[in-house]
């Protein structure tokens, strides 16, 4: 929450008598019944805030430290840390892992190049406008878990036409019988639908780049991948970086497509599924509270790694400053 | 069409003609819109919208016969409605699971699988039987292997509704062509060697999932063993599969997963994939274990045209086959059992409704229409049935069911169902000497929490 306000000259002198630099002075009266006025906008707010999310959080880091069982519930015992370094010793985890990095990096950079092509695509076009950006986005409206069945059938080699389009496939090839094929299938079902939603928030960075500094550049005789390279990407940089930690996020706990497409079989398995399969399947609460306290933590680590790597400026992309 | 149907109780219970699905969902829309108006008003002038609904989830096995059960067994007091659940076993298992977990009062009667009622009664999401209830469900006409499924800690949980085994069946001339004397229990390994001499195969299901798990627990009890004792101590159980029985059982499957005889697909092989070798375009077929449903499904591909008459009338049937000389074999036992809901708004009317949809007189409708076998011994002497089954046939179901064995009962089933499947396949690498024990230390450090399945 920003307030913007412009200081009275008779604030401006108050504020200089008591020794203060700067604009708002915070002790103004009206300031300070603004900000009064503010919290209790937003009372409610982070009320509802805390109990969807907070108490969740902390009712699964308070199961986190027992071994317990839905079906056994007197069995419950209090372990401490023990699910964690169950967790964290045994090689599932880190396979797991190591499979969901690997689904991450790997969407993530596919959908950043072709959303971009897609963004420039629905910026650029001068005839149906509307249809073209329409059809780019339709494959976000669909649920996933229609995207997955619709491309686990496309991938079958009983009615599927994919084995048909790829001539270096036999006809009866299973895209699902072997870890790397079915690991490629799920990624091109997540990219396909996913990649909409990365176009999108590349396209918002794209009408940021101000069209006078590209003009300037065609005059001083930049040629098309200059203005790329040179402009327009520097340029849109924070909203690239916004599209790509929001994707990666988003990557990191993906869950549908595999669940759909293979239950997480021939090692396909994402630490989302893990921690499912854990607390629903199996009704380990304890060590399945364990496993998504730590995919939180990871997905915190990963934003982090993102913002502080590549220095993105939230406020920036959202056009704040 | 006006129906009648005996109760266990000799009441007749009549069955009013109508459209279940158009009144009910009718009544439902009327009762959201009138709580939605005055919910208020509904307080105080309740029990004027007709007899309370009992929620029946049933798995979609036979749900037509299940439909007409639910109808006949509605009475002026309630009326039955059944919910279906999902085809796969752990859905079906997890979907029940979280409404109970959240303590759901309009789950009133649950289909459950056998090896869910110790689970579900451990956490407390089944109503215990009363004593006269659970005397019923458990009495002497109920066969062993079907009553043992509903008992959990000394207490009855459930009723059964029926009974499913396997047993060994095979073509005739298979068995003739290899020298096989079917009249006597014959063992894996002669199974095994008479496939491999007659060019045959011997179909299992050894995909990983739970049918698998029904093959080894099936061979280790064969052998005198168990997978676990002391079942109630929960994740203190004793682990026992470590064991001969083990070793026994591992040596069965080792030896057909390096026999000719296996199937192709042995490793992802199930109910449905090992049916096909039976009659082969070539080939002499095979010996097959797996459930009852195998008779009905052959006899309709002469209807079809598939295979012919003289083709069918070469199926044999035979017990389970031993895993060790001399011991006798125990056929696995699934089947259907019938639980109330702990948290049901209606428990007397809910146990009440369990028990008539578990009577003798169900139970061959289940048998006669749907091939769903009886867990009650006298349903098995039904006329009807005996029409529709060979007196041969019906007499080995009721003896492997009685004689048969259950999976382990326990609050960690699923867990040690999973932790066996993740050891035991592929059955292309079992080991007699390593995957027993492999198996052992792996479980044991599952329900200690120390390792992730």
């Amino acid at each position: 929450m920003s307030t913007s306000y412009v200081a009275t000259a008779g604030e401006d002198a108050q504020a200089k008598k008591r020794g203060k630099k700067g604009a708002p002075s915070a002790d103004s009266e009206r300031s300070r019944g603004e900000n009064a006025l503010g919290r209790k906008l937003v009372a409610p707010a982070i009320v509802v805030m805390l109990i969807v999310t907070a108490f969740p959080m902390l009712r699964a880091l308070y199961l986190s430290v027992f071994n317990y069982s839905l079906t056994a519930p007197e069995d419950r015992e209090f372990v401490g840390l023990q699910n964690y370094v169950t967790a964290l010793t045994d090689p599932l985890f880190w396979r797991d892992t190591g499979v969901t990095v690997l689904y991450m990096l790997v969407t993530v950079a596919i959908e950043l190049v072709i959303g971009f092509v897609f963004a420039m695509v629905m910026h650029r076009v001068v005839f149906a406008r509307g249809v073209i950006r329409t059809s780019i986005l339709i494959p976000y409206g669909i649920i996933t878990v229609v995207s997955g069945f619709a491309w686990q059938f496309a991938f079958s080699y009983q009615n599927g036409f994919v084995n048909g389009w790829l001539p270096f496939l036999e006809a009866d090839f299973n895209w699902f019988g072997d870890s790397t094929p079915a690991i490629i299938a799920i990624m091109v079902s997540e990219i396909w639908k996913t990649t909409p939603f990365m176009s999108l928030l590349l396209l918002a960075g794209l009408a940021q780049v101000s069209e006078d500094m590209i003009e300037a550049a065609k005059v001083d005789g930049a040629t098309w991948w200059q203005r790329l390279w040179k402009v327009i990407l520097p340029n849109m940089r924070a909203a690239i970086m916004v599209a790509v930690l929001f994707r990666a996020l988003d990557a990191y706990r993906i869950f549908d497509n595999i669940a759909v497409m293979t239950a997480g079989a021939v090692g396909t398995e994402s630490i989302s599924f893990l921690t499912y399969r854990q607390t629903i399947e199996q009704f380990q609460l304890g060590i399945g509270s364990a496993l998504s306290v730590l995919l939180f933590l990871s997905v915190i680590l990963i934003a982090f790694l993102i913002v502080k790597l590549f220095k993105v400026d939230l406020a920036q992309a959202r056009q704040e400053s | 069409m006006r129906h009648t149907v005996d109760d266990d109780r000799g009441q007749v219970v009549a069955r009013r003609p109508r459209s279940v699905l158009g009144r009910r969902a009718r009544r439902r829309g009327v009762g959201l819109a009138a709580l939605a108006l005055a919910a208020p008003l509904l307080a105080a002038c309740s029990g004027d919208s007709g007899p309370p609904t009992l929620n029946w989830y049933v798995n979609p096995d036979g749900v037509d016969t299940l439909g007409k059960l639910a109808e006949q067994c509605s009475t002026d007091d309630y009326d039955i409605e059944l919910q279906l659940l999902p085809t796969g076993a752990t859905d079906q298992r997890v979907q029940l699971a979280r409404r109970l977990a959240a303590k759901d009062d309009s789950t009133d009667l649950m289909s459950l699988d056998p090896v869910f009622v110790a689970e579900f009664a451990n956490a407390g999401w089944l109503e215990e039987l009363p004593q006269e209830a659970a005397d019923k469900a458990t009495e002497d006409d109920v066969l062993r292997g079907a009553a043992e499924t509903v008992t959990w800690d000394d207490k009855v949980y459930a009723f059964p509704q029926w009974a499913n085994t396997q047993v060994l069946w095979f073509r005739k001339s298979l068995a003739e062509q290899a020298g096989l004397d079917m009249s006597q229990p014959v063992t894996w390994e002669q199974v095994i060697d008479a496939a491999n001499e007659a060019g045959g195969k011997v179909g299992v299901q050894a995909n990983k999932y739970e049918a698998y798990v029904v093959w080894i627990n099936a061979l280790v009890q064969g052998a005198g063993g168990q997978i676990i004792s002391d079942n109630e101590a929960g994740k203190d159980a004793t682990i026992e599969i470590d064991s001969e029985a083990g070793q026994a059982a591992a040596a069965v499957i080792e030896q057909l997963a390096g026999a000719d005889a296996a199937q192709p697909d042995l490793t992802t092989s199930n109910e449905g994939s090992s049916l096909g070798w039976m009659y082969p375009a070539e080939g002499p077929g095979e010996f097959m274990v797996n459930w009852t449903f195998v008779y009905k499904n052959y006899q309709g591909l002469v209807d079809s045209g598939e295979i012919t008459q003289e083709q069918f009338d070469d199926l044999g049937w035979a017990r389970y086959p031993a895993t060790v000389e001399g011991e006798q074999s125990k056929p696995p036992v699934g089947g259907i059992d019938i639980g109330v809901g702990a948290f049901s708004q209606h428990p007397e009317f809910a146990l009440e409704a369990a028990e008539c949809v578990t009577s003798e007189e169900a139970q061959v409708a289940l048998a006669v229409d749907e091939g769903l076998m009886p867990a009650r011994n006298s349903a098995y002497d039904s006329p009807k049935l005996a029409e529709a089954y060979p007196k041969d046939l019906l007499e080995l179901f009721r003896d492997s069911v009685d004689t048969g064995g259950p999976r382990p009962e326990s609050a960690y089933y699923a867990t040690i169902s999973a932790a066996l499947q993740s050891v035991w396949h592929a059955p292309t690498s079992v080991d007699p000497d390593s995957t027993p024990e492999e198996s052992a230390d792996f479980l044991r450090d599952v329900l200690d929490g120390k390792a992730l399945l």
